[in-house]
């Protein structure tokens, strides 16, 4: 039998995605957006520490450390999102309506989706989830490429959609 | 026959080679740079995604763009890159023979930096010659540089960060990948790159290699077999899927042939590609004046490329006199800072230690000379 967690699959198990340094509380995650750092092996980066102006993702010295996330201090305003370059910053919004959260995520493929586009989201293995409305597709030049989309999508899969299907596949 | 005379030759006009380039000329050395390519930059224009490490390794800045802002240092430094010339050999002499735009030549320099690279490693199965089987690094050149996909349906042998960062360019150009097989039960690269393309709905397949591939004049499928803990195929989990190309990603090989020809010495160090030069800290091997940067001194990435491309630049600009020893050693230890963050971490670390092996064991070589002239 093949065994479970990302360095075998390249996608974290449960367990190791129940803890992680740059995930939020719960109850953070509550009250709005915050940044999910999903940043789980140890490799020589650090963008993310710098392109946070509220200091609240920190490596330290030592650049291979995992980012940690100070959760009271990350305001959910997204910037890191595209400077990571392993794309595994999300910013997650379980407080965006009564029936819905925002996954924002990173995005390199072309063509982009348009806002009230729907869209198939995937969760971490590609798998379709549930259908996604797209509110929001930032494309700045500061992001170097990366477009940064934003899914409305049912609350209970806030915490599995991760991206969306490749648009003209 | 033509004859080019500089101070510092340097082969190879890639990540390493344009970083010795750009150290060398700014300290007011003549250099001259070699490539046997049409265009500088060696593997950085095909580099189209973001580069990690800190700010001072230009983390998040995309290849071809750390590629742009290396040839505008070169040209300011006042080295010169001379392009379409291949270096086919380097005697004993301290004589650099070379192929410049289809004539012969020969190349006169007092020091000489081998930044030549590495090459594909390739796999032998049954078919694997069909047109539609190539190495991931052609792949990416042919979607990157020259802007074709190679196939619609892709199947990527080897989990190492070339096999998982070529898989999702493809994707980016518009191919499907359908699988990425890998013999070993854990994944190779980094789990961020892995991550991206299981997102993208790519399986990938650890303990699986291909069987043959199938087809007769180009490939329209593989056939694919599980593998046990000791890397034995498992009869009966044979299955075949549909594909038109095969890349294979497994490794790379030091291009050592002007380092063997000039005389170095040589280790074997496996995880760093097969052979490689010996050299000290200043990358300099046991032939003086001739040093080496780059995958030529084992196969790590761009970015370690970099830094012992500019240590080699600053070595050979200070035997030359263009640097104090005092500046010199400041520069290089603003450098060897850098490489020991690029080398720590579970990946790094084991570079770091072959590193250490390679070092060491100029050091014996040099001992065993007993202070005699290396040579």
């Amino acid at each position: 039998m093949r065994k479970e967690g990302y360095l075998y699959t390249g996608v974290p198990s449960a367990q190791e995605l129940a803890s992680f340094p740059g995930k939020p509380s719960e109850e953070r995650m509550s009250k709005g957006r915050v940044a999910v750092v999903e940043c789980l092996q140890e490799i020589p980066c650090n963008p993310c520490e710098s392109a946070c102006k509220f200091g609240a993702i920190q490596i330290g010295e030592n650049i291979t450390a995992l980012p940690c996330l100070d959760e009271e201090a990350c305001t959910g305003c997204g910037l890191c999102v595209a400077q990571c370059p392993g794309l595994a910053i999300f910013i997650v919004n379980k407080a965006y309506s009564e029936t819905e959260a925002t996954v924002d995520f990173p995005f390199e493929y072309l063509p982009l989706p348009e806002k009230g586009d729907l869209v198939d989201a995937v969760d971490r293995a590609g798998q379709v989830v549930c259908q996604g409305r797209v509110v929001k597709v930032v494309n700045i030049p500061s992001n170097a490429g990366t477009s940064v989309v934003s899914l409305a999508i049912p609350k209970e899969f806030a915490d599995d959609v991760r991206s969306m299907k490749r648009l003209g596949e | 026959m033509k004859k080019f005379e500089t101070e510092i030759a340097i082969i190879g006009a890639g990540s390493a080679g344009l970083s010795a380039a750009i150290q060398a000329a700014s300290a007011g050395a003549k250099v001259l740079v070699i490539d046997e390519n049409k265009r500088p930059g060696g593997q950085l224009f095909k580099q189209i995604h973001k580069f990690f490490g800190s700010q001072e390794h230009k983390a998040g800045i995309r290849g071809y763009h750390i590629g742009e802002e290396l040839l505008r240092q070169v040209e300011e430094s006042g080295a010169e890159v001379m392009l379409d010339s291949l270096a086919y050999g380097l005697f004993p002499n301290l004589q650099m023979g070379l192929i410049h735009q289809g004539k012969a030549a020969v190349v006169e320099a007092k020091k000489y930096i081998i930044a030549a690279g590495a090459k594909e490693n390739y796999l032998a199965f049954p078919g694997s010659t069909l047109p539609g089987v190539m190495g991931a690094g052609a792949a990416q050149t042919m979607i990157n540089i020259n802007r074709v996909l190679p196939g619609k349906k892709i199947v990527m042998v080897g989990s190492g960060n070339v096999g998982l960062i070529v898989s999702y360019q493809l994707m980016q150009a518009g191919a499907e990948v359908v699988s990425l097989v890998e013999a070993a039960d854990k994944i190779g690269g980094y789990a961020v790159h892995a991550g991206k393309i299981r997102r993208a709905g790519v399986p990938i397949l650890t303990s699986t290699t291909i069987k043959r591939i199938l087809g007769e004049t180009e490939v329209t499928g593989v056939e694919l077999v599980d593998l046990d803990s000791s890397f034995a195929e498992i009869p009966g989990s044979e299955r075949i899927i549909d594909c038109d190309t095969v890349c294979l990603a497994v490794g790379l090989n030091p291009m050592t042939e002007l380092a063997w020809m000039a005389g170095c010495q040589f280790e074997y160090l496996a995880p760093f590609g097969g052979h490689v030069p010996l050299h000290d800290e200043n990358m300099e091997t046991t032939v003086p004046g001739v040093y080496v940067a780059g995958d030529v001194t084992g196969v790590e990435e761009a970015s370690t490329a970099m830094e012992e491309g500019n240590l080699a630049g600053i070595a050979a600009a200070e035997a030359l006199g263009y640097l104090t020893p005092a500046d010199a050693a400041e520069k290089k230890q603003a450098v060897y800072h850098r490489l020991a963050v690029l080398r720590s971490g579970p990946f790094g670390e084991r570079r770091r230690q072959l590193k250490q092996k390679q070092l060491a064991a100029m050091e014996t070589y040099k001992k065993k000379m007993g202070g005699a002239a290396v040579q």
